[in-house]
């Protein structure tokens, strides 16, 4: 589903991806762990088409087009989603509104019809179940006043709503408590099928207690240092980062 | 030209000033006098800095003369909001008695022209006509002070309150082209009452016309007065207009302008708190497009202790217009635990369109909390990828963020008719998109 090469991306003239070669196949679910300013989460950003970053070398290839040739509205008409880290607050919009614009611009993109505010709001009640959340959150305006949970909770609510191929969850987990992490690792969870892949980009081992992952990455300086299953999650959260740092420069 | 003015003060002083009380003359010619002391003001002056008036001082504007007639209720129905209103409505300056809907009125509550007030509410009107606008540093205030004639007088007694709004209405017709109207409100609420008065100026034809107005409201102990104004004057007209409020203690204003009209408009909201327990909510928004100017000063001034005041002005500026914010908080020694918070957001959708913004502090007491602050910018980028990355197109996610800009000060306005007609009229202009 995606393939990423030798991907090298900076940030105002500073390299921060040094080389990603990573691939995901449908069905999968991959963690992307690392200390601080790894790159974990411009990796995020560049594959959803951040424009503070600028691709410098190599390649992206979802569902067999250069995804780095698409705009970011693109990509997401395609089925790429990014939870983000700091959920963007949009006063003045409602969330029903929000949600309802960017699910109808997807399935005009998919050549379906668009959806009415009657049958959307069917559709809301459903998906606002998966991640408990209140009615009365649907008008407010998106993100605006919400609380650090709130805020990601609402991101998984998209998520629900936009249904898409690839999901990329950008420290989704940080902030959270346990209760609100268990809620976003359900809906998560549910999302699962066999035809979609999830990305879940972490700082803890904790978050892979309930979303599971079928492989563990471990980035440092913009490098993928190690590559293993569910068990270098517990690994890494006995022994901290420093022995595969050490490992990497011997 | 000044001249033109005080020539036609002197016509105006033999007829059309003529049937108003004696009290009222020299009301006028303390007017017409200060009138031609100040001139009109230049850049130079503070208060005008941003702003000249060249456009309106060296154009001749003569009253209008021209009575109402010809204006029917469909022509005016864009601007009225429910048909249930209180509503007086002025053409061209006049009191237009057929247009106007007044009969049901709530006991005790009066809505009347000018002209009819000094008959029927004669204390009222001496008692508060003239003495809360000041006019000794407001050219236009005391031109507008020297042609006082017609408008509306409002009276709320105490402990009334008036469910439905009352709106006042000022059309300006393809007649008003040249002249000039200066229209005098009256607003006074007694102790504990409580009402809407919506004051609209709307433009019909697309004449060049000058409206000089003044508002003067009295808002009496824990009294509650929410005032709306909306500019919506001709493309070519030019506006300037006061509103000039008074509090007692434990009173509320708030106020809302909504601006979006004319080639060159002023709009100056002053308020004085002068008892404890007093709140003032002043916000507005403004939108600019072409070469319009479009500037609002207000001033809030905390005279007594335990006051509260709330303010957020923000604008949206496209095309090579030019907005200006001017605001000022003036805190006196007495004012101790005065709480005031002031805002202005600009967004500026052209690289032609300008905001100067002065958000001003004065604080004599020492135990305050008082916060201003002004942003001026485009939209902004992570907003725009943030709605991008779920899926929805460019085009579509900067016309939302726009309308999203003014939205959230149209959010605070309390009437439901006002807001949605201004949301709506609002999402047209910034959006193809539907409903939000």
């Amino acid at each position: 589903m995606l393939v990423i090469k030798d991907l090298r991306a900076t940030v105002a003239d500073k390299e921060i991806l040094k080389g990603i070669t990573l691939s995901v196949k449908a069905g999968e679910v991959h963690a992307v762990m690392g200390p601080n300013g790894s790159g974990k989460s411009t990796l995020a950003q560049v594959l959803a088409g951040h424009p503070a970053y600028q691709v410098t070398g190599g390649t992206v290839t979802y569902q067999g087009n250069d995804l780095l040739a698409m705009d970011a509205e693109v990509r997401a008409q395609a089925g790429v989603f990014l939870a983000f880290q700091y959920p963007i607050e949009i006063p003045g919009v409602s969330n029903a509104y929000f949600l309802r614009a960017a699910y109808n611009e997807i399935r005009k993109a998919r050549g379906e019809e668009e959806v009415d505010p009657m049958s959307f709001a069917d559709l809301m009640d459903e998906k606002m179940k998966l991640v408990e959340m209140d009615g009365a959150m649907l008008t407010r305006s998106v993100n605006t006043g919400f609380s650090g949970g709130e805020k990601k909770r609402n991101e998984i609510l998209q998520m629900a709503v936009l249904e898409p191929t690839l999901a990329i969850l950008d420290e989704t987990d940080s902030g959270l408590d346990i209760d609100a992490l268990r809620i976003v690792a359900n809906g998560v969870n549910q999302l699962k099928r066999p035809d979609r892949a999830t990305i879940v980009v972490t700082h803890y081992q904790r978050l892979l207690n309930y979303i599971v992952p079928d492989f563990v990455h471990v980035l440092a300086n913009g490098r993928i240092v190690r590559s293993g299953g569910k068990e270098l999650a517990l690994d890494l959260e006995a022994r901290g980062y420093d022995w595969l740092l050490d490992e990497a420069i011997a | 030209m000044i001249e033109t003015y005080l020539r036609n003060f002197e016509a105006f002083s033999k007829n059309g000033g003529a049937a108003a009380p004696d009290w009222t003359r020299s009301l006028r010619l303390s007017g017409i006098t200060r009138f031609e002391t100040l001139g009109f003001p230049t850049t130079r002056n503070e208060d005008w800095h941003f702003t000249s008036v060249a456009p309106i001082a060296e154009r001749e504007f003569t009253p209008v003369t021209s009575v109402t007639g010809g204006v029917t209720s469909k022509q005016i129905a864009p601007f009225v909001f429910s048909a249930d209103w209180h509503q007086i409505v002025f053409v061209n300056g006049r009191f237009d008695p057929a247009l106007s809907t007044l009969s049901s009125l709530p006991d005790g509550v009066r809505v009347m022209p000018l002209a009819l007030a000094y008959d029927e509410l004669p204390q009222l009107v001496e008692q508060h006509l003239g003495r809360i606008a000041s006019f000794e540093g407001h050219t236009f205030t005391a031109l507008n002070t020297a042609f006082i004639h017609d408008g509306a007088v409002v009276h709320v007694p105490r402990d009334l309150e008036v469910a439905r709004p009352i709106h006042l209405l000022f059309v300006s017709t393809a007649g008003a082209a040249d002249g000039v109207t200066h229209p005098r409100n009256l607003i006074v609420l007694d102790r504990c009452a409580t009402a809407t008065v919506i004051e609209s100026y709307a433009g019909l034809g697309d004449g060049r016309y000058l409206t000089n107005a003044v508002t003067e409201a009295s808002i009496g102990d824990g009294a509650t007065l929410t005032h709306l104004k909306l500019q919506r004057e001709s493309a070519k007209g030019y506006h300037v207009g006061t509103l000039d409020v008074r509090q007692a203690r434990d009173s509320h204003l708030v106020s809302f302008s909504f601006a979006t009209g004319a080639a060159l408009s002023r709009t100056n909201i002053y308020t004085e708190l002068r008892g404890e327990g007093c709140g003032a909510t002043l916000n507005g928004l403004y939108l600019g497009d072409g070469e319009q100017t479009i500037d609002h000063q207000t001033r809030i001034e905390h005279v007594e202790p335990n006051c509260y005041s709330r303010e957020l002005y923000k604008g949206i500026l496209d095309g090579s217009s030019h907005g200006v914010f001017n605001g000022k908080v003036y805190v006196h020694p007495e004012a101790q635990k005065t709480d005031g918070k002031q805002t202005n957001n600009t967004l500026l959708l052209s690289e032609h369109a300008q905001i100067d913004t002065k958000p001003q502090l004065e604080i004599f007491a020492d135990d305050v909390k008082c916060t201003h602050g002004a942003t001026v910018g485009r939209l902004d980028d992570t907003s725009l990828f943030y709605m991008k990355s779920r899926g929805i197109n460019a085009r579509t996610a900067r016309e939302l963020l726009t309308y999203a800009f003014a939205a959230d000060v149209l959010e605070t306005i309390a009437n439901d008719e006002v807001r949605e007609a201004l949301e709506a009229a609002t999402l047209r202009r910034y959006t193809a998109a539907a409903a939000v």
